[in-house]
């Protein structure tokens, strides 16, 4: 059972006080969207094995969304952070590139 | 036979003697005694019959590895099956009795089985049972069922209780042998907050039988040293009668202390199920001996060599007069000197091996006992105990030399550290030739949150199996090693599933390479010891038949639990009352005194009906339907969400969140709005009520609220983080009451203090005041087409206005009403509700709700899913009404069918009801439902199919039955 | 109109500690964020400072707790609700923030005796022996959100009204 620190309030948090949020840094793509974007946005989710990056609710205590970087193989976190960025922050990708030096981050080759 | 020694015994306490009973069986033990020691002194060497030849069994072993020596603990609300002798403690008064026979354990119908063990073979039911196909349900599951499954199921509630608890500690030590103990002192003595588990009621281990000495010092010495240091320090805590069964994700252990399994009934919990988070663990977990595979290696009073010396030294019981020793390694010398020094006979000493020279077989030798390399057992003789053993050469193929008169045979084939708790978190291991036996490999730990290693293993668990490191231990599988098919037709490898040498081979004949498969075809290791001692011996066999080695076929995967925990435990305190919170309103207690019948909604418990005596649950609900619609009704509206949004954002931010605009609404009046997810299907509704310029308070559905606001939350915190706005969830600050029926407004001013006129509080509108001296807020909204008022109040005066109400409407005819009566009214107005006409693929659309859906908004939540092409077509199935032609009741879930038949010969389908019920107003049924093309098609006659098959006809309709215009409401 | 009554009206157990209900009591969900008038505005209601990062402030039957970033718990007794509300509308005023009374939305629980920590412990996945006092934290007690924090010879627990007694038929066969 995991143990993320919520960024806000500090508790590391065990797993049942959390909610799951699944992948992180989803673009939306409302009104005017391609049907191929929004079925992006709506459908085509991540699911390495590996480095990848999720939201999490601290549900049962401050109510905050966060986002957590780790490894879904062997479980390494890597870092939390807040929710309210679009990419993770230059530590957190240090801190990945540290631990895993064959890691490189996709998004920029994200439509 | 077996015996008590007239000396010794370092567990057991003379001079508190117990009597307990076995099969009814009247016999006396000590206080320390485990029950399989105290069914050993007693001669009681048969205590069970085995699973599927029903073969006569006898104790094995002396801790949680033993497959055979199960039985029914207790009585009654007390009884517990597959309860293992060997670590059970004996108290006072204990019942228990042998399991898997019928009609006795000394004589057994299903021990046919046995004698036609040939037609038996590994796979036999899934190659046996298949033709002819429904032989299956009627003739050879009954009987399989009824021959299968290991103990009694108990028939009465648990009279016990039991607890969980969460603990923390920097290092968890789990086994309290020499090396846990030593780990455990380490730890502490860096200041580490240290929790050491022991399943044990005593802390040591196996040292106490088979050291002398500990870092120099008499190994008692050490030991009550060593314990008195731990138990004297702050930062440690001692735990016995506690197994660490689980090791899962970021340190999180589970652990099962049986409290009071000794002390039944003495108030305490019975096992409390300990949480437990540790920054590292440490696995001190020991070793477990292996059995040796000869013909007749399960007959009862063949029991591990460890075993039996754990009996002779802790628990002073002689196994009989005469033991014969087999073995391929030096720690079976023990057993044979302890025996000795008994003053108990060993015949001889078998040794696999071609030379035995280490200190202990020289021992053996000079005290006179009897010693024999390169010797195997041919054949155990005997039946229901051991009467002797044939003697061979362990190289050949089982001519017998010699036979030996004997009464017991301890053997060893060697110990498998036991890596359980490495292995549970994906901790590697590697094969070990010294040992024979797999390790854990320190270079491939499982992984903590950190990416540092989990857990650390110690001791024999490492593969350090003496005080002094490894001892060479070499491989032998088969004995003899050429052993023919009879032998190996009668060497058992996993004891409780029965499966013998020749099984695992037949399987590697018939292609099954993966040991997985393997497992599962034969039930190797799938018994409740889950292989503890079969699980080697098995791979070996496996990997010997497939021409390969036992690395390269690797082991099953180890899972939680280590030994069998008892349901009672996982659920701790979640039974009765408290097996899961029920939301209760603040009205509650008045309901329950009203004799409400209760349904769940969500969490909360709300009132269905309110049943008079003498009515069923159904005339209650149309009694209240017509009362309220002729009179007035009272309904416990409490568990409604209420979610303020405030901010200079807050009417851009609700935009976005309902289809409908909720900008513009005027101070004071009230909207209906509909919610929707990203793919643009209906998610909630409820009515928003404009409190002040930068204040709005939205209704949620009552299941609704926490998602409802968790899903705001999600928006702020997540995509517009920018936006100034703040939510808060009020719903449980407020009862609400909806008072409803031609005779609502003439309560509100008997209970009077404001205004409540047509004029002042016209519908959709709302205003805060007085009612009956209580501060409410009430909104002219209605669900059921009546007059209708929902009046919140602050819930701590909830009880008392819901009684003000009651009282004040006895001359209006006021009666309450549950769920089922609004559920009718609100149908008999075509008012849709969420989770009955929406299911998580139905648009507004669908259900012609598109007036509350803005056109003129460029964004809302759900408005690009909405525009997805599939959603457009004509053919989608639309909401309508349905009026049956004979007024029946459409049955719940019945679909409308169509024309012609699917690929499977089922009728083809149109569409299907949603909501049904029978209108105690039109006094006949009425439905809705989604039909295909639905709009277009108002006047035709559909079919609806019936739970008693065939069908029931009805005409489409719009879905407004009862009061077109609206005049009820609007008064 | 009535007295205010409780969820429990003051129910009361003893096991190996002392449970019971406390209450009505006056609370104020309080958010916002980074205003220069919030020290003032809760000072004038509860008459402690802003609390930091997870800390409760106490101060006589007054106590100002950190709930999240943008959120604060203001405890005070229940006839003085009003009169706080609209002194934190006059400090606060033209401020975004947001106040509501969820006086009547809480149950709130003491845990008394030497033995107060292992009742929660049974319930709550929280080291207390490393919980701080005058720390607050936001857990669950068994399978509903509670927040709780150390004071006086015990702790004082938090929940939703309507798990009200839920929450005490836990604490109080966990204090068996």
């Amino acid at each position: 059972m995991l143990i993320l620190e919520c960024p806000y309030c500090g508790v590391k948090a065990e797993e049942t006080e959390l909610s799951p949020g699944y992948e992180a840094h989803l673009k939306r793509f409302g009104p005017g969207s391609s049907p191929e974007e929004f079925e992006a946005y709506m459908f085509a989710r991540k699911n390495p094995k590996g480095v990848h990056f999720e939201r999490w609710r601290h549900t049962y205590g401050c109510g905050k969304w966060f986002l957590a970087a780790r490894c879904t193989a062997t479980l390494e976190v890597f870092g939390t952070y807040p929710a309210q960025v679009s990419e993770p922050p230059a530590d957190i990708i240090a801190k990945i590139q540290a631990r895993r030096p064959d890691w490189r981050p996709d998004w920029k080759d994200m439509k | 036979m077996s015996t008590r020694l007239a000396k010794g015994g370092r567990l057991i306490d003379r001079t508190a003697p117990v009597e307990f009973t076995f099969n009814g069986k009247r016999l006396k033990g000590f206080q320390g005694d485990t029950l399989a020691a105290g069914l050993l002194a007693n001669d009681q060497v048969m205590v069970g019959r085995s699973f599927k030849y029903h073969r006569p069994r006898g104790i094995v072993a002396s801790g949680p590895e033993e497959p055979n020596a199960l039985v029914n603990l207790g009585l009654g609300a007390r009884l517990e099956p597959n309860q293992r002798t060997t670590t059970t403690e004996l108290f006072d008064g204990l019942d228990s009795t042998s399991q898997n026979h019928w009609p006795s354990l000394e004589f057994d119908v299903g021990v046919v089985n046995n004698y036609v063990a040939r037609f038996l073979p590994a796979g036999f039911y899934y190659k046996t049972f298949i033709h002819p196909r429904p032989f299956w349900k009627h003739v050879f599951e009954p009987i399989i069922r009824r021959s299968a499954g290991l103990g009694k199921a108990p028939t009465e509630g648990d009279a016990d209780r039991y607890e969980q608890a969460y603990a923390f500690c920097d290092v968890l030590v789990i086994g309290a042998g020499v090396a846990g103990l030593k780990a455990a002192k380490a730890a502490a003595d860096k200041g580490q907050r240290v929790i050491l588990l022991e399943q044990a009621p005593t802390l040591g281990g196996r040292a106490p039988v088979d050291q002398t000495e500990v870092d120099g010092q008499p190994v008692e010495a050490w030991l009550s040293a060593m314990e008195s240091d731990l138990a004297a320090r702050d930062n440690v805590t001692i735990r016995t009668r506690t197994c660490g069964f689980g090791v899962y994700d970021h340190g999180y252990v589970l652990a099962d202390e049986r409290v009071a399994d000794h002390t039944p009934g003495d108030g305490r919990p019975k096992h409390r199920l300990w949480r437990i988070r540790a920054g590292r663990i440490v696995s001190a977990t020991g070793a477990i001996e292996r059995p040796l595979s000869f013909a007749g290696n399960d007959i009862p009073g063949v029991m591990l060599a460890g075993a039996m010396r754990d009996y002779v030294v802790n628990y002073a019981v002689s196994p009989g007069d005469r033991t014969v020793v087999v073995t391929n390694n030096d720690s079976a010398y023990q057993t044979a000197l302890a025996l000795k020094a008994a003053g108990l006979d060993v015949p001889a000493i078998l040794d696999a091996r071609d030379q035995a020279t280490g200190p202990l077989p020289e021992a053996a030798r000079a005290a006179g006992i009897r010693v024999l390399t390169g010797k195997a057992i041919a054949k155990v003789k005997g039946a229901k105990r051991v009467t002797g053993v044939t003697v061979c050469a362990q190289a050949g193929e089982g001519a017998v030399q010699e036979e030996i008169p004997c009464e017991a045979v301890a053997m060893s084939g060697g110990w498998s550290p036991v890596v359980h708790l490495w292995s549970h978190c994906g901790g590697k291991l590697l094969w070990d030739d010294t040992i024979s036996a797999f390790v854990p490999d320190p270079a491939r730990p499982p992984l903590n949150h950190d990416g540092s290693a989990m857990v650390e293993v110690v001791g024999a668990a490492s593969g350090d199996l003496t005080l002094d490191g490894k001892p060479t231990i070499p491989p032998v599988w088969v004995m003899p090693q050429g052993a023919p098919i009879a032998y190996r037709n009668k060497m058992w490898l996993d004891y409780q599933n029965d499966v013998k040498v020749s099984d695992v081979q037949l399987a590697a004949r018939e292609g099954y390479l993966s040991v997985e498969h393997t497992k599962r075809y034969t039930t190797l290791g799938m018994a409740t010891d889950q292989g503890k001692l079969s699980n080697i011996n098995g791979l070996a066999i496996l990997a010997d038949a497939q021409g390969s080695q036992i690395p390269q076929v690797g082991t099953t995967t180890f899972r939680p639990p280590y030994t069998p925990v008892t349901i009672g435990a996982l659920a701790g305190e979640s039974r009765g009352e408290i097996f899961q919170p029920l939301r209760r309103t603040p009205m509650h207690e008045a309901h329950e005194a009203a004799g409400a019948y209760f349904e769940p909604v969500g969490l909360w418990r709300r009132p269905y009906c309110y049943p008079r005596a003498g009515e069923t649950h159904e005339q209650a609900v149309h009694r209240e339907v017509t009362n309220t619609r002729t009179n007035l009704g009272l309904l416990d509206a409490s568990t409604l969400g209420k979610i303020i949004v405030k901010g200079p954002d807050a009417g851009r931010f609700l935009d976005m969140l309902y289809t409908g605009v909720m900008s513009t609404l005027p101070v004071g009046k009230c909207r209906y709005g509909l919610m929707c997810n990203e793919q643009g299907f209906l998610s909630d509704d409820g009515v928003v009520a404009r409190i002040d310029e930068d204040t709005w308070l939205c209704h949620t559905t009552s299941g609704g609220a926490d998602r409802i606001h968790a899903w705001m939350e999600d928006w702020l915190q997540c995509e517009w983080w920018d936006w100034k706005v703040y939510t808060a969830n009020v719903t449980e600050q407020y009862a609400q009451v909806a008072v409803v029926g031609p005779n609502a407004r003439k309560l509100l001013q008997v209970l009077g203090g404001m205004d409540v006129s047509k004029e002042t509080l016209p519908f959709m509108q709302w205003a805060d005041g007085t009612l009956a001296g209580f501060p409410v807020r009430v909104y002219r909204i209605s669900f059921s087409g009546e007059l209708s008022y929902e009046i919140a109040v602050p819930a701590s005066h909830g009880a008392a206005f819901w009684a003000a109400c009651q009282e004040a409407g006895k001359a209006l005819g006021a009666m309450p009403y549950g769920t089922e009566c609004l559920h009718v009214m609100r149908a008999e107005k075509g008012f849709i509700m969420i989770g009955d006409e929406t299911d998580g693929t139905v648009i507004p659309q669908d259900l012609g709700l598109d007036w509350a859906i803005s056109k003129k908004k460029a964004d809302f939540l759900g408005k690009r899913g909405q525009e997805r092409t599939y959603l457009a077509n004509p053919d989608r199935w639309k909401l309508m009404g349905f009026e049956t032609l004979d007024g029946s009741v459409v049955p719940d879930g019945a679909y409308i069918v169509a024309e012609g038949v699917n690929a499977n010969g089922q009728r083809n389908t149109q569409g299907r009801v949603t909501s049904t019920y029978y209108s105690p107003t039109l006094k006949r049924g009425i439905a809705m439902g989604l039909l295909k093309q639905g709009p277009a098609r108002v006047g035709e006659v559909v079919e609806f199919n019936t739970v008693a098959g065939g069908t029931v006809k009805a005409k489409v309709r719009d879905t407004v039955f009862f009061d077109k215009d609206g005049e009820k409401q609007n008064v | 109109m009535s007295d205010p009554v409780s969820a429990l009206n003051g129910a009361s157990a003893q096991g190996f500690a002392a449970i019971r209900e406390v209450g009505p009591l006056g609370m104020i969900t309080l958010r916002a964020k980074g205003l220069k008038s919030l020290d003032k505005a809760i000072k004038a209601v509860t008459g402690t400072k802003l609390p930091a990062q997870r800390r409760i402030e106490v101060n006589g039957d007054r106590a100002c707790g950190w709930m999240s970033p943008d959120e604060y718990l203001l405890i005070l007794p229940y006839a003085d609700v009003s009169a706080a509300l609209a002194s934190l509308a006059k400090s606060l005023a033209g401020e975004h923030y947001l106040a509501v009374d969820v006086s009547d939305a809480r149950a709130v629980f003491r845990v008394e005796g030497d033995r107060a920590a292992e009742v929660l412990a049974k319930l709550v996945p929280v080291d207390f022996d490393r919980l701080e006092p005058g720390e607050l934290r936001r857990s669950r007690t068994a399978q509903v959100a509670a927040a709780m924090w150390k004071q006086d010879q015990g702790f004082t627990l938090v929940c939703f009204r309507s798990v009200a007694r839920y929450v005490f038929d836990l604490l109080a066969n966990a204090s068996r």
